[in-house]
């Protein structure tokens, strides 16, 4: 059985998602995210050996497209979607750190 | 480089591969590198609201050529999205294998005999690329970037090796041989300057046969030499840092080429930073018994192999030649050479020709036919060019193409006749009468010393080995 889920583990989830939560909003998430943990712990109570594990409810494998090109986007239009843009790039705020 | 008494490294390597297709990994927008920014997007590989990504057969393919090539077991596998925050990846997820990789387990065999085994060899998306634009022209201190998304979507492989390796040396063999294999399976184009092949390193040290340490892992590692150098330099410092009673940080290390040192970029993500969850757009992948036979089938022979093939058409191949042996399997020059050898060229001309001159330009391969470079290398050989004049007419093909014979003439590389080489050693042999003597009475040193002087009067035209005979025909 899991351990309950913390208000600290909904903090830095939080964080690793760049969401700003209140204390309230923590309080409120915690209890939230707590219940469908529980039901989550409710499926893993049941004998449940011989079934196997699914993520997805389609029982579709390999779904894929051939190599062929297709038709790309203008780069004007795509350039007219963000907030700036120099030299055909998009330009952002200066980058803190290297990609991870 | 050898470690200070008693220590040793251990090293593991990441090599990403980007995969060549005509099309990237989720959408139909072309696979090319060095087009105009923002020129090959749409709205999968820009992440825009709604738009779902839609596996590439080819790129499976292509990272089951490799998993076969490199003696994985190419198993079911998923994909998950690897959450994090960069401006180069608009998502703000990575499309990764993570917890059941398409190829599981394998390994390389070096041509030192040694082994590095394969943990896995996953598919997933590569990024897209970023500037930074500020005073420093380093990523710390830009006052803002500029991106490009043509990169972002392009597939990639990563094949993560165990942490079989023990020295830099041995670093750099795997990752050319690896090189060497992914070119062969026709997977990758290896350009590590392109930036089509990148390596991260995971270094740590140990008091031989003791547990493994803390390991760092180096990014940024562009060209074998800066693997070599990198991983050199890591050692070391952790090594003084224990010695000095200090602990190694798990973390990441930027590798500065200028600089020649590492410095931290940040501590180390666990895993569970990254909150991987299943891609909930894409299925399962599992390729089919037969299918994974028609890759195998596809696939040719490997660089090991083929060196052998080579090699075996040698008397007894010195260093060099083994050496040049590897430049030439990598790079494909393979049926170049061995036609060659056929056409009776000596097999040090040959050699020293194709992983020097041809590898020096090996893009433009295709302007320079067999006939041409064999040609060329008889004209070398039959005294017709000197050694400089044929490394001059082999790179003019690969620049134009065109024939050696017409090239030579209009270089003005004019066949020194054996009428007026003649002329031209009897002038030196009667300027030079001590010289002369001693040659004759076999001080064989001096061929050399009449070989510079016939070089400096005919201005490099004359063939060594021409006047060599021409000597000996007046002793």
């Amino acid at each position: 059985m899991a351990t309950p889920l913390r208000r600290e583990d909904v903090a830095k989830v939080a964080k690793l998602a760049r969401l700003s939560l209140s204390d309230e909003e923590l309080d409120m998430f915690t209890e939230q995210l707590g219940q469908i943990l529980e039901h989550a712990n409710d499926i893993a109570a049941l004998q449940l050996d011989d079934v196997v594990a699914t993520a997805h409810p389609f029982g579709l494998i390999n779904v894929m497209r051939e190599d062929v090109l297709e038709p790309c986007l203008s780069r004007d239009d795509v350039l007219a979607m963000a907030p700036d843009s120099e030299d055909g790039r998009f330009a952002v705020p200066r980058i803190m750190g290297e990609a991870p | 480089m050898t470690l200070p008494d008693g220590w040793e490294m251990v090293v593991g390597l990441e090599v990403h591969t980007e995969l060549k297709t005509t099309t990237k990994m989720f959408c139909g927008c072309a696979n090319v590198f060095g087009a105009e920014p923002n020129t090959r997007v749409c709205a999968v590989c820009l992440g825009l609201p709604g738009s779902l990504p839609v596996l590439n057969v080819r790129a499976v393919e292509l990272a089951m050529a490799i998993g076969s090539a490199v003696h994985s077991t190419i198993s079911p596998s998923t994909f998950h999205r690897k959450n994090y925050f960069y401006p180069d990846m608009p998502k703000d997820f990575q499309i990764s294998q993570y917890d059941l990789p398409i190829n599981v387990g394998g390994y390389v065999d070096l041509p030192d005999g040694s082994r590095v085994s394969i943990e896995r060899a996953h598919l997933e998306e590569d990024t897209g690329k970023s500037t930074h634009l500020g005073a420093s022209g380093r990523i710390h201190g830009a006052e803002r970037s500029l991106v490009d998304y043509n990169r972002s979507g392009v597939p990639l492989v990563e094949i993560v090796s165990g942490p079989d390796i023990r020295s830099s040396a041995q670093a750099r063999l795997y990752a050319s041989e690896l090189r060497g294999i992914l070119i062969a399976t026709g997977a990758s184009d290896g350009r590590m300057e392109e930036g089509s092949m990148r390596i991260d390193a995971n270094v740590s040290v140990r008091h031989a046969n003791e547990p493994f340490g803390t390991r760092c892992e180096i990014k940024n590692l562009n060209s074998l030499r800066s693997l070599g150098r990198a991983i050199d330099f890591e050692a070391l410092r952790q090594i003084d840092l224990l010695n000095a009673g200090g602990v190694v940080r798990q973390e990441t290390r930027h590798w500065d080429e200028t600089l020649g040192a590492t410095s931290t970029m940040r501590t180390k993500e666990e895993a569970e930073d990254y909150r991987y969850f299943r891609e909930p757009d894409l299925v399962d992948l599992a390729p089919d018994l037969a299918w994974q036979e028609r890759v195998r089938d596809g696939l040719g022979p490997m660089p090991a192999e083929r060196r052998a093939a080579l090699a075996a058409r040698l008397n007894e191949p010195t260093s060099t030649q083994l050496d040049a042996l590897q430049v030439v399997v990598d790079l494909g020059f393979d049926v170049l050479v061995a036609a060659a050898l056929d056409a009776d060229v000596d097999a040090g001309l040959v050699l020293a020709r194709a992983a020097n001159e041809l590898a020096a330009d090996a893009e433009n391969i295709h302007s320079l036919t067999t006939d041409a470079f064999i040609t060329t290398l008889l004209m070398e050989q039959n005294g017709e060019l000197s050694a400089t004049q044929a490394k001059t007419v082999l790179l003019e093909l690969l620049a134009h193409g065109g024939d050696p014979r017409a090239i030579a003439n209009a270089k003005g590389f004019e066949q020194l006749s054996a009428d007026s080489l003649g002329d031209v050693v009897a002038a030196l042999i009667q300027a030079n009468p001590d010289e002369w003597s001693r040659f004759r009475e076999g001080d064989e040193k001096l061929a050399q010393f009449f070989i510079g002087q016939v070089m400096k009067v005919t201005k490099g035209q004359a063939n060594g080995k021409a006047v060599i005979a021409e000597l000996n025909s007046r002793r």
